[in-house]
């Protein structure tokens, strides 16, 4: 068990230097990182001041040293628009990141799971085929589209919501369901699938010999056991919501990292864009981590695995 | 990625030697037919557009539809706030939906099958690198990390290929890397090292050849993700640069005319971009089902 986590989570150790490699690398293999860290329009004897300040005139290993030392501090550079510390910015935005996420998780589950299940019930017929069609619709209609047309029916023509900003329960609801909607094609499939192994097992096979009505087998007995996949799912779905929130909380103006990325790439504020890119991927890589750990708890045969 | 194969139902073919055969009436018809006219319009963008796409008349500003009072017959589809042709910009898009679509497709194709290929038949510390920046790469959010590189080196339609290419490759490798180590067992394998192969030829000429199916299918799979990232990235101004017409910026665009009812500014192009995403995957799907049995648990 020891080994196991130890061997897992020096496989994450060795992603997240990955990641920090491949930052630090494309952002100055693609040109003058200096460029990137002034503000337009500066001198070139501002760039050559950059270029001492941030070491940028030494060795590319001791380059990625200072890197990586501010990076163990906490330190993701100055945003230049706001004039603040990049993870300053990053936490007081994540709670709205957060609460979207979870807001549009609900969404997705409660769509997903019932649709699932009805499909794996009826298996082959009118409602699966619906759900299938419904599955493919949710991964071929990009995200930021269903929250365009949202805006134009619910607020320009009915006006029931607000097109825009944070505030009240109200603004959530667009921004959520449209987050919400890629996701619930993925939690539908997936129950599905699982309701089916579940499904075809002994011992609902023997809840029915027993003679109990089939509302109960699936209540009681299927769908308790077919949801574990599914929550887990949810559970790495929900990180990933926050990460790739973008394009919704553009349209929507929510103020979430999506947002703050957003601005940054707007405002050509470069030590934005990097630090939310390394959050984001620190953060999924943790998480499977956890996954990972959390499954090896419950699952002996996974810990013996070589 | 299983659920939407059958939302064609296709007979379920004979299991006899021909079942892998295929023939004319088990194509999808329907986004064959969608995917085919939507390549033509591309193609013959310049005969088929009425209006210049990047130049608008400025005294022709917000038309509707002709349909709707104040529209023309002129400007069947209407117009956006530089007067320009909203049809004549929807046909110009869909080159560089399926420009951009192709292309990226083929870039991470190339990248990740050779990764694939490498990985598993070189084995040894080559695959222990080679995955481990694969499982890197697959926990970064695909998107996160695309509008960064975008970001970094400036809007260009063919640095969102490159980009879009450097980011779904790993989806090719994994799979490959899996093929390719069962094959590398194989008998006929066994054989070209015996005969006295190089590696290269092996890979090239006896690896290669086995798995070019599964990477065409894994490519008809990824081209709805890749033209729906590229509208993405160009809706977020780090894609393809204006003026010139791409659907995800037309979506940028008509979102300042939302909120005054401009309708047809973000439903023309949404379609646009729904119905060839919905086509590549409709066939990707019966693609998979068709050619590589193996794959239809993606």
């Amino acid at each position: 068990m020891t080994r196991y986590i130890t061997r897992r989570a020096a496989y994450c150790a060795l992603s997240l230097l990955l990641l920090s490699l491949t930052i630090f690398f494309f952002v100055r293999v693609t040109g003058d990182p200096a460029a990137l860290l002034v503000e337009p329009g500066a001198s070139a004897a501002d760039i050559a001041a950059i270029h001492h300040r941030f070491g940028l005139d030494q060795p590319l290993w001791v380059q990625y040293g200072l890197f990586m030392w501010s990076l163990a501090h906490g330190d993701l550079g100055q945003s230049f628009y706001y004039q603040t510390p990049v993870i300053d910015l990053y936490l007081s935005r994540l709670p709205n990141s957060l609460m979207l996420a979870g807001v549009a998780m609900v969404f997705s589950l409660l769509i997903g799971i019932p649709s699932g299940i009805l499909a794996a019930v009826r298996v082959g017929r009118f409602w699966d085929s619906a759900g299938k069609v419904f599955a493919l619709l949710g991964l071929s209609l990009p995200s930021f589209w269903v929250g365009l047309v949202l805006i134009l029916l619910f607020s320009v023509y009915l006006h029931w919501l607000p097109s825009s900003g944070a505030g009240t329960p109200l603004h959530l609801i667009m921004p959520a369901f449209a987050l919400g909607w890629y996701f619930a094609a993925a939690h539908m499939r997936l129950t599905r699938s699982s309701m089916l192994d579940v499904l075809g097992s002994e011992y609902i096979k023997l809840a029915r010999l027993k003679g109990l009505p089939e509302a109960l087998v699936i209540a009681k007995h299927a769908f308790k056991n077919a949801l574990i996949p599914v929550l887990t799912l949810a559970g790495i779905n929900l990180v990933i919501m926050v990460n790739v929130a973008v394009v919704v909380e553009t349209v929507f103006a929510w103020p979430g990292i999506g947002r703050l990325l957003y601005e940054g790439i707007t405002f050509r504020d470069f030590p934005v864009v990097q630090g939310v890119v390394l959050l984001g991927g620190a953060m999924i890589v943790v998480v499977n981590l956890a996954i990972d750990i959390l499954y090896a708890v419950i699952d002996p045969r996974i810990r013996l695995e070589r | 990625m299983s659920a939407p194969a059958d939302v064609i139902t296709l007979p379920s073919p004979p299991r006899t030697a021909r079942r892998r055969a295929i023939r004319l009436g088990d194509i999808p018809i329907v986004p064959a037919a969608i995917l085919i006219i939507i390549a033509l319009v591309a193609i013959f963008a310049d005969q088929l557009a009425p209006h210049d796409p990047e130049v608008g008349k400025l005294t022709a500003r917000f038309k509707p539809p002709f349909w709707q009072s104040g529209g023309s017959t002129q400007y069947l589809l209407g117009t956006d706030q530089l007067g320009r042709d909203v049809l004549s910009r929807l046909i110009f898009g869909a080159r560089v939906s399926m420009v951009v679509g192709i292309m990226a497709v083929i870039v991470a194709g190339v990248i990740g099958t050779a990764l694939g290929i490498l990985s598993g038949y070189l084995r040894g510390w080559v695959d222990q690198v080679i995955m481990r920046i694969t499982d890197t790469w697959l926990a970064l959010p695909a998107l996160t990390f695309a509008i960064f590189l975008a970001a970094i080196v400036g809007p260009s339609m063919w640095n969102i290929v490159i980009i879009l290419g450097v980011t779904y490759w790993t989806r090719y490798a994994r799979v490959i890397r899996g093929e390719v180590l069962s094959l590398r067992e194989r008998e006929f394998v066994q054989l070209a090292i015996v005969a006295g192969c190089s590696k290269w030829t092996i890979m090239t000429r006896h690896i290669l050849p086995n798995v070019i199916n599964s990477a065409t299918v894994l490519g008809s799979l990824m081209l709805g993700v890749v033209i729906i990232t590229e509208a993405t990235l160009s809706f977020l101004g780090v894609g393809v640069p204006p003026p010139q017409p791409a659907w995800g910026l037309m979506l940028s665009d008509g979102k300042q005319g939302l909120m005054v009812g401009y309708w047809w500014l973000t439903v023309f192009p949404g379609c646009c971009i729904m119905l060839m995403v919905l086509s590549a995957n409709l066939l990707g799907d019966w693609l998979r089902v068709k050619l590589d049995p193996q794959l239809r648990q993606l």
